[in-house]
């Protein structure tokens, strides 16, 4: 099976302090990762083409720093890599992104496109299934088991409420990943030396033979944005003083609310 | 029209609450809101509907009792193309995260998800969402557009009242379905085998990813035998197989409604609070002044887990 998997490089906020700077996040400081769902999707693409041969190929959208992340594919067993990095792609909405994919990949004859389920940063969860309206393809989002047979794969979709759903899709297809679908393999520094000499494809604009005003900002949907840190202050009472005073406070808060002696 | 149309969402013989909530947004939003309800026995599903919408059209076949995007796009499309709506509203669920954007796709239409917030602004839309992982808020004011598409947050709004609408309803016969492609459904899974039911605990404590591996859940459970209390946690946790995927609290979870939610190195994303936040008493322990769980919490400490814990233990006799 020849499967594509679509990867991104989103900043790891959950302990850092952000700022913002002229309404966007200012990512100088912030240590760049893996989109935790594409992790997911590139462990159930190799795991596939390591049970029953195939290649997988990866892709993804960013400046030149985010040739990391198709690295750390290529280390977990990737075939190949491919990366649209072009200065006009700055400022694309999702269906803008999917326009943009979907002309780089419309020939590549893949069998099988893995998305993550969303992008950690924005969360939109809406690329993978507009590239597969792109393409013409048939998609089932939020897998947490994908069984590929003869010209179909099962797909097992999470719904709410802890149960979930089995659907069938033809193949060639397009299915959104969720965590927890595998357990991917760790990546060492050492192995990203190792394909430090593969090839990454660069793929700009004008090899795709997209107009300058169908891409990026121009044409988002979006006229404008910004965007803001929550209030501080707001919601819980802090406990404050030293560590044992805290515990003492927070003991005393169980005891009171839990009924408990 | 020019206004709402909402896609009615229900599984197994049930209508699914975020419905009413996205009928709650389009009363809110003013003007008329029409809701297409596609099932194989629709009209046992409208009675919740019906005064809540000003339009309701009912489409009717068998193969709609589970939902397929396939089955509802070209009903859904012609709808759309019929009633020139301006905003096409779903849940951001698992259909409608299936769905919302495939519709999008099909007409060329804007789309945006997630939303916590919808009003119109000289006739365009302004949204608001909620972005990393809920650190930060987005306001995006969308270009001009004839229509939107537009997936909202469950909870985010009220469920509409009974009576806010006068409904119309119409029941529409599909005598065929015109898929593009061949996706079938195949059956649902029941969920997964329970060793304990984190719904029926008094207390729990409760582990994210900042418990940092699974060698330290037993500091974790330490605290929770102290107090007598269950263990649970977030989605990474289970994800991970640090604790079973029954004790995972959250949207994909359990919703669970303790006298006290103990939160330690959670981070508090909308997916976990929107299991947890009509607990009793929350309170949460993070690292990070701002980490969003404290916006929930009644009481919060900053202050690193692998601290409090021995200490609370010890407090317990534990
Ligand atoms: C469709 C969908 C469904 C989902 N369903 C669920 C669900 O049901 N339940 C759920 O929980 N999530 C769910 N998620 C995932 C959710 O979006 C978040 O990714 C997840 O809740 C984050 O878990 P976390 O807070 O444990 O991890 P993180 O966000 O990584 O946060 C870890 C926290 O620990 C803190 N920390 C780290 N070390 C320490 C320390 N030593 N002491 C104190 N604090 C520390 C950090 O400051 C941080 O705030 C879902 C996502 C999607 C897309
Ligand atoms: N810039 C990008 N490059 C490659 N893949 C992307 C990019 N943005 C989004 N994706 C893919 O689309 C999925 C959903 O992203 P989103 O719609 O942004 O939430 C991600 O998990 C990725 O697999």
């Amino acid at each position: 099976m020849k499967i594509l998997v679509l990867v991104k490089n989103v900043p790891e906020v959950a302990e850092a302090e952000l700022e913002i700077d002229q309404g966007a996040l200012d990512l100088e400081d912030l240590e760049m990762v893996v989109n935790e769902w594409d992790n997911y999707a590139v462990e159930e693409a190799v795991r596939i083409t390591e049970a029953s041969g195939g290649e997988v190929h990866l892709m993804t959208l960013g400046n030149e720093d985010d040739e990391d992340v198709l690295r750390r594919g290529l280390a977990m067993g990737a075939h190949a890599a491919s990366h649209l990095c072009d200065e006009a792609f700055d400022g694309s909405d999702p269906a803008t992104l999917a326009r943009v994919i979907a002309a780089a990949v419309k020939d590549g004859g893949y069998d099988l496109i893995l998305t993550g389920v969303q992008s950690a940063d924005l969360g939109q969860a809406s690329t993978g299934v507009l590239l597969a309206q792109e393409l013409g393809l048939p998609h089932a989002t939020m897998a947490i088991a994908l069984e590929p047979g003869a010209g179909e794969v099962v797909v097992t979709r999470e719904l709410e409420n802890n149960t979930s759903e089995k659907v069938a899709l033809p193949l060639p297809a397009l299915v959104t990943v969720q965590s927890g679908i595998n357990q991917p393999r760790y990546v060492s520094i050492m192995g990203i030396r190792k394909v430090r000499k593969m090839t990454i494809e660069q793929i700009e604009a004008d090899d795709l033979g997209l107009a300058e005003e169908s891409l990026g900002a121009a044409a988002s949907m979006v006229d404008s944005q910004s965007l803001a840190l929550p209030p501080m202050g707001e919601g819980a009472q802090m406990l404050e003083g030293g560590l044992d005073s805290v515990c003492d406070q927070a003991a005393a808060i169980l005891r009171e609310k839990g009924g408990l002696a | 029209m020019s206004g709402v149309l909402v896609i009615a969402e229900h599984r197994q013989g049930a209508l699914r609450e975020a419905t009413l909530e996205c009928l709650g947004a389009a009363l809110a939003l003013g003007g008329e809101a029409t809701t297409l309800l596609l099932a194989d026995a629709p009209d046992a599903l409208a009675g919740e509907i019906t005064g809540r919408t000003h339009g309701l059209k009912l489409y009717a076949h068998p193969d709609l009792a589970a939902f397929n995007p396939e089955l509802y796009l070209p009903v859904v499309m012609d709808a759309v193309k019929a009633l020139q709506p301006s905003l096409v509203l779903m849940p951001h669920s698992s259909q409608g995260m299936d769905l919302a954007p495939a519709l999008a796709g099909r007409l060329g239409l804007p789309l945006v998800t997630d939303c916590t917030g919808l009003s119109w602004n000289d006739g365009a839309l302004s949204v608001q969402r909620a972005v990393y992982g809920g650190k930060a808020m987005q306001e995006l004011a969308l270009k001009p557009a004839a229509t939107v598409v537009a997936t909202l947050q469950a909870g985010a709004y009220q469920a509409a009242p009974a009576g806010a609408a006068e409904t119309a309803s119409e029941s529409v016969t599909l005598t065929e379905l015109a898929p593009r492609h061949a996706r079938r459904f195949l059956e649902y899974l029941a969920g997964v085998v329970e060793d304990v039911d984190i719904a029926e605990a008094d207390i729990l404590v409760s582990v994210g990813r900042g418990i940092g591996g699974p060698d330290n859940i037993p500091q974790a459970q330490a605290l929770a035998d102290a107090l007598g209390a269950t263990l649970s946690c977030s989605r990474p946790v289970a994800d991970a197989g640090w604790l079973p995927k029954s004790r995972q609290v959250g949207t994909s979870g359990k919703t669970v409604r303790p006298k006290i939610y103990l939160a330690l190195g959670i981070s508090g994303a909308f997916q976990h609070q929107a299991g947890m936040k009509n607990s009793g008493t929350i309170i949460a322990v993070n690292s990070d002044p701002r980490a969003p769980i404290f916006q929930v919490a009644h009481y919060g400490i900053v202050a690193d887990l692998f601290e409090v814990l021995p200490k609370l233990s010890e407090r317990f006799g534990g």
